[in-house]
């Protein structure tokens, strides 16, 4: 192993990449191969009263119509498996699916998804999570607006007594933060494409991150076992957390089991942008208590993510964060609520650092506007209070190995901060 | 309404059935199967569909098919010879210049249009030339490097 260790070694894939010969899903062209779109709700909550797809499945060209019907197995999907391949009856969410169309080019199949008859009876719908946690708030879904915990509707962490902390503070520091929806856009889009192989198995060649993980929804989606399903995957034009969920997959299967002849199904980057699953967006409501010589005694965070309608890896990142959210720091008395609410939107879900690096943002800009309130540098606050080894985290465990003291000395000397020499004696091995 | 399009592809003249409304890139990948080029945004944004017009980078998701009749279209597809890679595409590699690879024709062939017309760019020329090709998992410093590399004359080329 050692010939290895410290120096670089081609990539496997690069000559691939550098002479376009690597073949990424919608680079697949089969015979005969047709092409899928799909309706989705052009509104953001209601409930389908009449469809009928059958102008749509007379028309020339076109091989196939699905709808909810056509679903063998289980119609939910995700980590927790609550969003609907495509919907039955109830819309949640704008661009939401109800009917896919195959034809023999995509220009025929979204003149055939015109012929599709659909009644929707709107309803109305919430958009903000804190209005969709009121009492009289529209439901977004029949068993309430709010995720339940074991621990109840919040995901808590407790830590000794906050109320205590807040009084032997010399400061009460308060401060909200928030993060807007953002989109991974990775470069290749969301594209599947399906067909009966040689052997009779389902065939499906998938941008996926997770493998194994969506070949499980799948296989209960479809109603077969997994080794009818040859789920091949690897070459991913990046994914950042968009293809840990499908998106595609699920639609390209079920055509393909029900018409028997190979699909694709890829969708556009506007499709994409707008229905797909997305980083969500979180408040943090931060409560601080301060000693005049820096150190935080006390805080309380509350925090309250968005997943949209469905649960997408919702209540994961809130677990996630609320882990988290108090940061590095040697805090006696931590109190930490995070909601998961559901919106008329497109479910959030993962990516890069979910429920991670949101918490990290607002945390950090918390202490900034402490060090700015009692009058202290930035680096000090953070150096004061940074774990040492021995100290008790959030979670009640005991901290081992740390090392953010060393780790913001190096980030001072890169950026070319010369700290005091106070600071530069610090060591995360004790206070 | 089909029209048949010539054109010269890659040093080879084609012939191909094309509709007013299809792409440079439509006609590429779904009727001549050259799968370089990638659909990333499909509307003049990201770069991934980057081909060579005469020379000059263009976005192929941009070009109507019908307006390059008679003209030079170059993708990647293109630049290597007898399998001896272009000093671009063997750069790439060894400065480890594509993570995901999807961009990384786009990325190649505005970095050829580049060189070809100045051999010995600065770094804020370079910059330049790749602006237009999005790389979301961020190699745009390996790019850099690479490119730089090849300007410096570490990948000459090789004598055939």
């Amino acid at each position: 192993m050692t010939e290895y260790v410290g120096k670089p070694i081609p990539r496997y894939d690069g000559i691939g990449h550098v002479t376009g010969r690597t073949t990424f899903v919608d680079d697949i062209h089969l015979p005969g191969m047709l092409y899928i779109k799909v309706l989705l709700s052009p509104v953001h909550k209601g409930i389908i009263r009449h469809l009928d797809v059958s102008a749509a499945e007379r028309m020339p060209g076109v091989a196939g119509v699905i709808t909810a019907k056509d679903v063998p197995g289980k119609n939910a999907y995700g980590l927790i498996p609550d969003q609907p391949v495509f919907t039955p009856e109830h819309i949640r969410y704008k661009g939401e699916r109800i009917a896919a169309v195959a034809a023999v080019d995509e220009d025929t199949a979204m003149e055939a998804l015109e012929k599709i008859k659909l009644e929707i009876e709107e309803q109305t719908p919430v958009f903000d999570p804190f209005e969709a946690m009121q009492p009289d708030a529209p439901l977004v879904r029949p068993e309430g607006n709010v995720w339940v915990f074991n621990s109840g509707t919040t995901r808590k962490i407790r830590l000794g007594d906050v109320e205590e902390g807040f009084k032997q503070a010399d400061y009460i520091i308060e401060g909200t933060y928030t993060n807007s929806t953002n989109d991974h856009a990775p470069m290749e889009p969301q594209v599947s494409v399906a067909y009966i192989d040689e052997t009779d198995r389902l065939a499906i060649h998938t941008v996926s991150q997770d493998l194994y993980f969506h070949l499980g929804m799948l296989s209960a989606i479809f109603n077969l076992p997994m080794n009818k399903i040859r789920y091949i995957g690897g070459t991913v034009g990046g994914g950042f957390g968009a293809k840990n969920d499908i998106h595609c997959d699920h639609v390209a299967g079920l055509m393909a089991l029900k018409i028997r002849k190979p699909v694709k199904y890829r969708l556009t980057r506007h499709e994409e942008m707008l229905y797909t699953t997305k980083r969500g967006p979180w408040t943090f409501e931060f409560k601080d208590g301060v000693k005049k010589d820096g150190r935080i005694v006390a805080r309380k965070v509350r925090t309250i993510h968005d997943t949209g309608a469905y649960s997408g890896m919702g209540p994961y990142v809130v677990d996630k964060n609320a882990i988290l959210v108090a940061g590095p720091f040697a805090i006696p008395n931590i109190w930490i609520d995070g909601i998961c609410v559901y919106t008329n939107k497109p479910p959030a879900s993962s990516m890069r650092g979910f429920g991670i690096i949101n918490g990290t943002s607002a945390e950090q800009l918390q202490m900034n506007r402490i060090a700015e309130a009692i009058g202290m540098d930035p680096w000090e606050i953070r150096f004061i209070n940074a774990w040492r080894d021995g100290d008790i985290g959030a979670t009640q465990f005991t901290v081992v190995a740390a090392g953010l003291i060393e780790a913001m000395k190096r980030a001072a000397e890169l950026a070319g901060v010369e700290l005091p020499e106070r600071l530069k004696a610090m060591s995360s091995r004790g206070r | 309404m089909k029209y048949i399009l010539s054109f010269v592809l890659n040093g080879q003249p084609v012939d191909v059935l094309a509709e007013p409304t299809d792409t440079l890139l439509d006609v590429l990948r779904e009727k001549l199967r050259v799968m370089s080029p990638k659909r990333g945004c499909d509307e003049g944004d990201c770069g991934a569909c980057t081909v060579l017009l005469n020379g000059e980078p263009v976005r192929s998701c941009l070009t109507l098919a019908l307006s390059v009749a008679g003209q030079e279209v170059m993708t990647v597809e293109g630049l290597s010879k007898n399998g001896k890679l272009h000093p671009l595409q063997r750069a790439f590699h060894e400065h480890y210049a594509a993570q995901c690879g999807f961009c990384t024709p786009g990325m190649i062939l505005a970095a050829k249009a580049l060189l070809d017309k100045n051999p010995h760019p600065t770094r804020e020329e370079i910059v330049e030339a790749i602006s237009g090709n999005l790389c979301r998992c961020g190699t745009y410093q390996e790019v850099l490097e690479a490119v730089q590399a090849v300007a410096r004359g570490e990948y000459a080329e090789v004598k055939e």
